[in-house]
C-alpha cells in the first residue's frame, strides 16, 4: 500500500463539494424536487390561465393570467428554495448524517453558501420552468426583466436561510411541516399571489401589509407588468432588508453550531 | 475565509498526534469529562476504554470537532482545534460509532464526496486501494440504504480514510460485526498504522485492545484512571493463578499460604493459589514441594485486560467483557 502523507488542503474545495452534493442530492429525487412543484404550478396555470382567468379581471388592463402568472413563478421560487436547505439539513440532523459534516474543514460561512446557493438554484430552476410553461398561457410585458430576476434571486436568497433557520429550530418533521403548512402557504396565499390586495375591504387590505410575503410577490410582479400596490422600492427594500436578518440570523445560529454541535 | 489557493499543513512541527491537555465538558451540570489529560505520540495505536458513559465518546467528539470543549485545550500535530480546526480535521479521520451514511448517494459519489470535504482532491488510485481493500468493489453503484450493515461499517472505515489523515479516530468501529469482519477490519488497521497513520480506538472488545494497542487508557466517570502501555497495565494489575494438581488430596489447606488466597478443588485433589505480581511461580513451586506437599501436575494462567478493566471500575459481573 502507498501512502504518501498529502499536506496540500485546498480550502475552497470543501465548498464547492458541499455544493456540489447540495445540487446532486435534489438532482437524484428530482421527481419530487423539481417535477412535482412544476406540475403543480401547471395545474395552478391551466386553472387560472385558461379556465377561470377568461371570465376574471382583477386590474384594469391585464387578463387575470397576465396577474396571476408572476405570483405563481415567485410561489414556485419561495416554495422550492425553502424546502431544499429545510428538508436537507433536516434530515441530515435527524438521521445523524450532519456529524459527517461537523468533522470536517468546512467553514460556517462555506455551510451556509453551499446550502444556499443549492437551494438558489432549485428555486430559480422551478421557477424558470413555470415561466416557460406559462407562456403558453399569456404574453408578459417584462417591464423590468432585470430587477424582476433580482426580486427572484432575493426571494429564493430568502428562503433558502428560512430554511436553515426551520431545519435548526425542528424538533421533527412535524415542527418543520408547521413553518410549510401554517406559516409559509397561508403567507403566499395571501399575500397576493391570485388578487390585488387593492381589491381586499378594510381592514383585510391594511392588514396584507403586515404580510413580508406581499412585498416579494408585489415587487416581482411590479418589475414584470409594470404596476404594483406599493412602489417597487418599498416592496425591494423591505425584502432586501428580510432577506439581510434571515442570513445574519442563519450565519448566528451556524457559527454558534447551534443544535448542530452539542 | 471562503476561497483561497491550496495550503501545506506542516505535520512534522511536533511528535506528538494528539494532546489533550484539562478538558471538561459537562451536559446539563453533570460532568461527562473532569479534567483529562493525555498525549498520543505518533505512529502510536492508543486504545481508550471503559464503561458506558465512562466520557470516552464525548472525548473522542470533542476532538473531532462535534462537541464542543467546555474548558482545555486539544491539540493534533500541534495545531489547536478550535483555532486551527480546518487544519485538525484535515488531519483527522474519524469513525463514528453510529452507522453514518447518506442515502442519496452511491459508495463511489460518497467517496468523492467526502474527500472534497476534506479539501482535498480526489486521488482515484487511493481511493480505489480502499475500495478493494475493504471489499466495496461489488458494490459500488448500490445507494448506501441497501447496503447490509457490514457493508456500511467497512464504508464508513474507507469514508474515514478517504482523505489520507494522519489520526483515525475509530469509536467502537466494529460493535454489532461479525467476527471474520471484525479480524479483517483489524488487520487493515494495523496495515495502515504501519504506514504511519496514528489510532485511536475504542471497542467493546477488550481482547481486541489488548491485542491491537501499544497503550491503553481507562476511562472513568470522566477520569482517566489507568494509562499504560498495554502489557504493562495487564502485567501489573493482573492476577496469576498457580493451580497444583496433587498426588494425593488434601485433608487441611497447608499453614503459611493465607497470603496467597488458596482453594481448594476437586475434594481437595486440586490446589489453586493466586499469585500477586511479581511472584517468582519456580520460586513458591519449590517451597510447596519443600513444605511436603506432593505436585502432579500444574499450570499458570495470568488475567487479561477484562479482569483489570474489572478490578479498576469496579464493573464486576455480566458484562460479558464489553468496556463500553
Amino acid at each position: 500500500m502507498v501512502q504518501q502523507p498529502d499536506n496540500r488542503f485546498y480550502a475552497w474545495l470543501p465548498f464547492v463539494t458541499l455544493l456540489r452534493k447540495e445540487i446532486l442530492r435534489f438532482r437524484r429525487v428530482s421527481t419530487q424536487t423539481l417535477l412535482a412543484p412544476i406540475v403543480t404550478a401547471s395545474l395552478y396555470l391551466f386553472v387560472f390561465g385558461a379556465t377561470l382567468g377568461n371570465r376574471l379581471t382583477v386590474l384594469e388592463g391585464f387578463s387575470y393570467a397576465q396577474f396571476v402568472i408572476p405570483g405563481l413563478i415567485i410561489m414556485g421560487v419561495i416554495n422550492n428554495s425553502f424546502a431544499n436547505t429545510s428538508s436537507s439539513l433536516f434530515m441530515s440532523r435527524y438521521l445523524g448524517g450532519i456529524v459527517d459534516l461537523l468533522v470536517t474543514p468546512v467553514t460556517p460561512p462555506q455551510f451556509i453558501m453551499a446550502y444556499t446557493l443549492a437551494a438558489m438554484l432549485r428555486g430559480l430552476l422551478v421557477g424558470s420552468v413555470v415561466l416557460v410553461i406559462s407562456l403558453l398561457f399569456a404574453t408578459l410585458p417584462w417591464e423590468y426583466p432585470l430587477l424582476a430576476a433580482l426580486m427572484a434571486m432575493i426571494a429564493s436568497f430568502l428562503f433558502a436561510q428560512f430554511g436553515l433557520i426551520a431545519a435548526i429550530y425542528a424538533h421533527n418533521f412535524d415542527t418543520l411541516s408547521v413553518y410549510t403548512n401554517f406559516m409559509i402557504l397561508p403567507l403566499i396565499y395571501l399575500g397576493g399571489v391570485f388578487y390585488p390586495i387593492s381589491i381586499l375591504p378594510a381592514p383585510w387590505s391594511s392588514l396584507s401589509y403586515l404580510n413580508p410575503l406581499f412585498y416579494l410577490i408585489d415587487g416581482f410582479r411590479h418589475a414584470i407588468i409594470g404596476v404594483g400596490d406599493t412602489s417597487f422600492a418599498v416592496a425591494f427594500g423591505i425584502s432586501a432588508s428580510m432577506a439581510a436578518t434571515l442570513f445574519a440570523w442563519a450565519a448566528w445560529l451556524i457559527g454558534k453550531g447551534y443544535r448542530l454541535r452539542s | 475565509m471562503l476561497l483561497h489557493k491550496a495550503e501545506t499543513i506542516d505535520i512534522v512541527r511536533t511528535m506528538n498526534a494528539l494532546e489533550i491537555t484539562d478538558l471538561y465538558k459537562e451536559f446539563a451540570g453533570i460532568p461527562a469529562v473532569k479534567g483529562l489529560s493525555f498525549a498520543i505520540p505518533e505512529g502510536e495505536i492508543f486504545g481508550l476504554l471503559g464503561p458506558n458513559g465512562a466520557g470516552k465518546s464525548t472525548t473522542i467528539n470533542m476532538v473531532a470537532g462535534v462537541v464542543r470543549i467546555g474548558r482545555g485545550q486539544v491539540q493534533a500535530f500541534g495545531y489547536d482545534n478550535q483555532k486551527d480546526y480546518r487544519y485538525t480535521r484535515r488531519l483527522l479521520g474519524v469513525v463514528h460509532q453510529e452507522i453514518v451514511i447518506d442515502n442519496f448517494f452511491t459508495i463511489q459519489q460518497a467517496l468523492e464526496i467526502h474527500s472534497g470535504y476534506y479539501g482535498v482532491k480526489d486521488d482515484p488510485a487511493w481511493r480505489n486501494l480502499l475500495i478493494d481493500r475493504l471489499g466495496l468493489r461489488p458494490h459500488l453503484g448500490k445507494v448506501m440504504i441497501k447496503l447490509s450493515g457490514g457493508m456500511k461499517r467497512r464504508f464508513m472505515i474507507a469514508k474515514a480514510l478517504i482523505h489520507r489523515p494522519r489520526l483515525l479516530i475509530l469509536d467502537e468501529p466494529t460493535a454489532g460485526v461479525d467476527v471474520e469482519l471484525r479480524h479483517g477490519l483489524w488487520e487493515f488497521v494495523r496495515e495502515i498504522n504501519k504506514k504511519g497513520t496514528t489510532i485511536l480506538l475504542t471497542t467493546h472488545y477488550l481482547e481486541e485492545a489488548e491485542q491491537m494497542c501499544d497503550r491503553i487508557g481507562i476511562m472513568h466517570h470522566g477520569e482517566m484512571i489507568a494509562l499504560e502501555p498495554t502489557h504493562d497495565l495487564v502485567r501489573k494489575l493482573s492476577n496469576r493463578r498457580l493451580k497444583l494438581w496433587l498426588e494425593e488430596p488434601l485433608a487441611v489447606l497447608p499453614a503459611g499460604l493465607e497470603a496467597y488466597a488458596p482453594n481448594v478443588e476437586h475434594g481437595g485433589a486440586v490446589l489453586v493459589l493466586n499469585l500477586p505480581a511479581g511472584a517468582n511461580a519456580g520460586t513458591m513451586l519449590k517451597q510447596l514441594c519443600q513444605s511436603g506437599l506432593n505436585i502432579r501436575d500444574f499450570e499458570t494462567d495470568q488475567s487479561g485486560l477484562e479482569e483489570v478493566f474489572i478490578q479498576l471500575t469496579g464493573m464486576g459481573g455480566g458484562n460479558n467483557g464489553s468496556a463500553a
